[in-house]
């Protein structure tokens, strides 16, 4: 294979005027919330950089963050797929099949050893020796680790990828894990969500292709720059929080009227996204704008850490599903009337021993 | 003592501290003499604390159960705010008197540092323990003590000591969520998330180890007025005073 062409030269390639290039450059910038003089440096690399050829592999998964990644508006996903990454591998999206995909990916880790960007959608079961997942004849995590092995780095997209997601929720019958369970010794940047938003999917990749490098990463291995506020931070029902204005039912006054959806279980305050801010299907609404609470897709265990709708996780093994106040409340019962008991016991005690008894020797225990 | 003493009644004298904190009284008929036992240091972050509780458990309770909506436009409004600040302020206020209270762990002395260090590997230990309940259970009999007696140690050090540093912990974890991942807070405490797994997972800590200190407050309140009945020592004033006094 010869030299990766431009992104640049591509699109000129295609007819696209350098004036709307330019505006691409900055609707891009726009997007990634970087300064206005970084359009330009979006423009450079673009003129200068050769496309990223990207090898997109699916495990377990249902292909929603596929779905949404073709969503994206700014960028959209064709100029993303079709020019500024090289996006020589992906199974759903892929012309080419069977022998010929199998090929294709020989051929991209062959030519662009530790050049490449691995993105996995899903994630990798290990239970039964792998055998719960089976692209191409043999089992994804093999595969996974063998692509990720000449990798520059790996994006994994969703919450499958990230965290585990629905298949790896209790009792995650194919121990499905993560991907930096198996991939240890890569940069991973992590993109949660069931599915992540399109414009932060496409805005990632961006990113990368500009500067060459991952964005700054939080502690959990995500993009700070779309991770790094809650929904509950940036929620315009935020003035009824603060207020104390909650909908207590989905049907009442309150869900009527807007109020802040924190009794009826929005994770809101406890989920890192850019949903508030961004918003979904080119800006139009996201949960909280339906007036359904988050369910905090886009956090590790998100699944076990029900229900959706009460505003405590519970824990399952109290037999009926108890929180943690609950539980509580009923142990401060009972050890309240063990100490009305013990008082009890005690006063009747008490009342048998004579006042002013005065301290006899055995009383003292020295 | 303000007691008044017959000329022939021989002064009080010196209550001595055994291996594991009891009282080594003189023989009967003499007055034992008080201890100083809690300096000024521990019985302002006793009550301190004792404060700083109840007002994070009222507020706490309802942040994690709102009351029911104010009425009016929400910019009229800020009385989740103002909870949410109480008990952010009340946290506040329990921590610097608990970092100051670990200093006192340093250089207070002995009685200052019971209930932060628990003597695990000692057999007599364990054996006063169960001495100490089978009081409880009204089989035995009682034994004083110039600090904590060894369950009240236990319990302590298990049932406020520890639940006090995750709630310490989760709490400015939380108060960090809230200040931003760009704040100091986060930096310096940004790795309970880390530590626990996620934010609703901290959550579920906050609230389960404040039950774990109101059922220990509920039975230390009740065990403090029981043994200041039942026992020939003060408990509740020796708090406030910083004396033990015998009887």
């Amino acid at each position: 294979m010869g030299r990766q062409e431009t992104f640049y030269e591509l699109i000129r390639r295609q007819g696209i005027s350098r004036r709307n290039f330019l505006k691409f450059c900055s609707l891009s910038a726009a997007s990634l919330g970087l300064a206005p003089h970084f359009a330009g440096t979006i423009a450079h690399a673009m003129e200068t950089k050769p496309r990223v050829p990207v090898i997109w592999l699916h495990g377990l998964e249902c292909t929603c963050c596929t779905e949404s990644f073709i969503r994206s508006a700014h960028p959209l996903a064709k100029d993303v797929i079709l020019s500024m990454v090289s996006l020589d591998y992906d199974d759903t999206i892929m012309a080419a099949a069977g022998h010929q995909a199998e090929q294709a990916i020989e051929d991209i880790m062959r030519d662009y050893k530790g050049q490449y960007i691995l993105a996995v959608e899903g994630n990798p079961p290990l239970g039964n020796d792998g055998t719960f997942c089976i692209p191409g004849g043999r089992p994804f995590v093999e595969k996974l680790k063998e692509v990720a092995a000449d990798a520059a780095a790996v994006i994994a997209w969703g919450s499958c990828a990230s965290w585990g997601c629905v298949q790896a929720a209790k009792p995650n019958p194919t121990t499905a894990v993560p991907i930096h369970k198996v991939i240890t010794d890569k940069p991973i940047i992590k993109v949660p969500g069931c599915p992540p938003i399109a414009e932060v999917m496409t805005g990632v990749i961006t990113f990368y292709v500009t500067f060459g490098q991952l964005p700054a990463l939080d502690r959990q291995g995500r993009p700070l720059m779309f991770y790094g506020q809650r929904v509950h931070d940036k929620c315009y029902r935020r003035g009824h929080f603060d207020a104390g204005q909650f909908s207590e039912k989905f049907d009442d006054f309150g869900a009527r009227a807007g109020y802040c959806l924190y009794k009826v279980g929005c994770r809101g305050p406890t989920t890192y996204n850019a949903c508030s801010t961004t918003r979904w299907n080119e800006g139009v609404s996201f949960p909280i704008g339906s007036g359904h609470g988050c369910l905090g897709c886009s956090e590790p265990d998100f699944w076990d850490n029900g229900p959706f709708y009460e505003r405590l996780e519970t824990f399952p093994q109290f037999g009926a599903e108890m929180s943690a106040d609950r539980i509580g409340a009923t142990a401060a019962a009972i050890v309240g009337v063990g100490i009305a008991a013990h008082a009890g016991i005690t006063a009747l005690r008490q009342a048998r021993v004579k006042p002013n008894t005065p301290v006899a020797a055995d009383e003292r225990v020295v | 003592m303000s007691k008044m003493y017959h000329p022939s009644t021989p002064l009080p004298s010196r209550v001595r501290e055994g291996h594991f904190g009891e009282a080594i009284l003189p023989p009967a008929g003499v007055q034992p003499g008080p201890v100083y036992v809690y300096d000024a240091a521990i019985r302002l972050w006793h009550w301190v604390t004792f404060l700083a509780i109840i007002v994070l458990c009222v507020t706490g309770y309802f942040i994690g159960s709102p009351l029911p909506s104010v009425g009016g436009e929400a910019h009229e409004h800020y009385l989740f705010g103002w909870i949410r600040f109480t008990h952010f302020a009340a946290g506040m206020i329990l921590g610097v008197a608990f970092v100051l209270r670990l200093y006192r762990v340093l250089v207070g002395g002995k009685h200052a540092r019971q209930i932060f260090w628990i003597p695990f590997w000692s057999l007599g230990w364990w054996k006063e323990i169960f001495e100490e309940v089978r009081w409880y259970l009204i089989i035995g009999k009682p034994k004083e003590y110039v600090g904590h007696n060894p369950l009240a140690h236990f319990a302590m050090f298990f049932m406020f000591v520890l639940p006090m540093l995750v709630l310490l912990f989760t709490g400015f974890a939380l108060y960090a969520e809230g200040a931003g991942v760009h704040t100091g807070w986060y930096t310096w405490f940004g790795w309970v998330f880390s530590v626990l797994g996620d934010s609703m997972t901290v959550r579920t800590w906050h609230h389960a180890a404040m039950w774990v200190v109101i059922l220990f407050s509920m039975v230390h309140m009740y065990m403090a007025i029981r043994e200041d009945m039942t026992h020939r020592q003060t408990t509740i004033s020796a708090m406030i005073s910083g004396w033990r006094f015998y009887r």
